[in-house]
């Protein structure tokens, strides 16, 4: 009983003494938040499609069953999933300019931009996770495929291509997806190595106006809305290449 | 080298305090995460929409931002209603922030995973509880929590590792764990490298003995198997 009167005074006197919560900042401050937008999602693409492109070499060589073949591949693997993102970004844009070979030579352009090196880290860590759901994959194949693909005279080269890596990669669909989702998230890290993302944007506005709730709620929505993007584009591309699993239309 | 020797136990000392944040948020998670598993499960149409509601906010904010809302409108929050009831100023530390926020989010993924494992308890085993007059409490701590463990245990797992690097996120609001400390040890050497790569080994550590507790753990829950 008695809390509930302290409750009610306390919202009471916080209505009283203090504005609401003021959304007109967001609505003043928009065009920061979008090309916070855009940075966020132009970062998020661009890592994905590098990561991806040395995600799957990186998976097969770290599927294969030669021990020299993927021993790097599932080191490289292995320190990428165990160790924090924060760490890794750390490591390239901080760490980098330890070596002054790196800073008297030309690559110095490159790391020195606190962009690329989120960029180059969020696309090793991107490639790191990926490979390991495509190394499932292609560990997971049926054995009577593989073995149906030699015994029709392919190569162990065609029938990676034919045959294990197109069911691999349908199967490693609805991880991906989660991956996907997981490095959105993960991007707010650029947010904290000066460069304006969407996170970047709400810091600058909480600065300027001392309005964290409004500043980073009206982000969160905007990573709300992203995901929701993306679980769509998902079901979407589970329709398509999933539609031999979906049980037949009956008239 | 000598630098990292020198600086050791200073990392070190930050270390145990990721080790303190991870494990206070782990409670917090598994509390939490017990209560959405409940509220999902439940027959009440508006606990299993709150339930909904809350694993879907976690899943789709990422954790920065949330922890950075706790940590500046928090404070915010706790101000207001200290003025308005004239009390004296109210500090909040980024080690309650940081413990809240991790365990806030690690509970919505540990309330997925333990809806899961209570579903695979065999119905009957529960309904025998109740038949045998055991109160709902008993025959939730008796019965339904040990059966549901071993079913639990792969994903908790995992929770754990990921939520164990996400203790990461807060050297960015102040606390000096083991990263804030290798930043600072980093500017006094400039050495910045060796002190991160220092770090990410001493995660991979925790991971690795993670792992050997994890087995453990399977081992004696799964021993029928």
């Amino acid at each position: 009983m008695s809390a509930c009167v302290i409750w009610s005074a306390a919202i009471a006197g916080i209505i009283n003494n203090s504005p609401p919560m003021d959304f007109v900042v967001i609505y003043a401050n928009l065009p920061l938040y979008l090309s916070g937008l855009r940075v966020t999602v132009e970062l998020l693409l661009l890592a994905l499609i590098s990561g991806l492109a040395l995600a799957v070499p990186l998976g097969i060589a770290a599927a294969a069953t030669s021990r020299w073949a993927h021993a790097a591949p599932r080191g490289f693997i292995y320190f990428i999933r165990g160790t924090p993102l924060l760490v890794q970004v750390f490591l390239i844009y901080h760490g980098v300019a330890q070596f002054d070979f790196i800073r008297e030579s030309v690559l110095w352009t490159v790391f020195k931009e606190a962009y690329w090196c989120a960029l180059i880290a969020f696309a090793l860590n991107t490639a790191g996770y990926t490979a390991e759901i495509i190394r499932g994959g292609i560990v997971q194949t049926a054995r009577g495929e593989v073995e149906a693909a030699y015994a029709c005279g392919m190569s162990r080269l065609t029938a990676l291509r034919r045959v294990v890596l197109p069911s691999a990669l349908r199967r490693a669909l609805p991880a991906y997806g989660n991956e996907v989702i997981f490095m959105l998230h993960s991007t707010v890290i650029a947010g904290v190595i000066t460069i304006v993302d969407l996170f970047g944007a709400a810091k600058i506005v909480n600065a300027r106006h001392f309005a964290p709730f409004e500043a980073f709620i009206a982000a969160g929505l905007f990573y709300l809305g992203l995901t929701f993007l993306i679980v769509l584009v998902f079901k979407m591309a589970e329709r398509k290449w999933y539609a031999h699993l979906r049980p037949a239309r009956g008239n | 080298m000598s630098a990292v020797v020198e600086y050791l136990p200073f990392i070190l000392k930050g270390m145990w305090l990721t080790v303190e944040v991870a494990v206070l948020s782990l409670l917090l998670a598994c509390a939490l995460g017990l209560a959405a598993a409940a509220a999902k499960l439940s027959r009440s149409v508006v606990a299993r929409a709150l339930g909904g509601l809350y694993t879907t906010l976690i899943r789709g904010i990422p954790d920065l931002v949330l922890m950075t809302l706790l940590f500046f409108g928090g404070q915010v929050f706790v101000n207001r209603t200290t003025d308005a009831f004239g009390w004296g100023y109210v500090d909040i530390s980024p080690f309650f922030a940081g413990v809240v926020t991790i365990g806030f989010i690690f509970g919505a993924y540990m309330g997925e995973t333990f809806r899961g494992a209570i579903l695979a308890v065999p119905r009957g085993a529960i309904e025998a509880g109740h038949a045998f007059g055991l109160s709902p409490a008993r025959v939730f701590f008796r019965i339904t929590l040990p059966a549901m463990a071993r079913h639990a245990l792969p994903g908790f797992g995992n929770n754990w590792l990921v939520l164990m690097k996400t203790t990461a996120l807060v050297s960015v609001i102040g606390l000096h764990d083991m990263v804030f400390n290798a930043g600072q040890a980093a500017g006094a050497t400039r050495q910045p490298f060796a002190f991160y790569l220092l770090v990410a080994l001493l995660f991979l550590l925790l991971t690795a003995l993670s792992n050997v507790g994890l087995r453990y753990l399977e081992r004696r829950h799964c021993r029928h198997n």
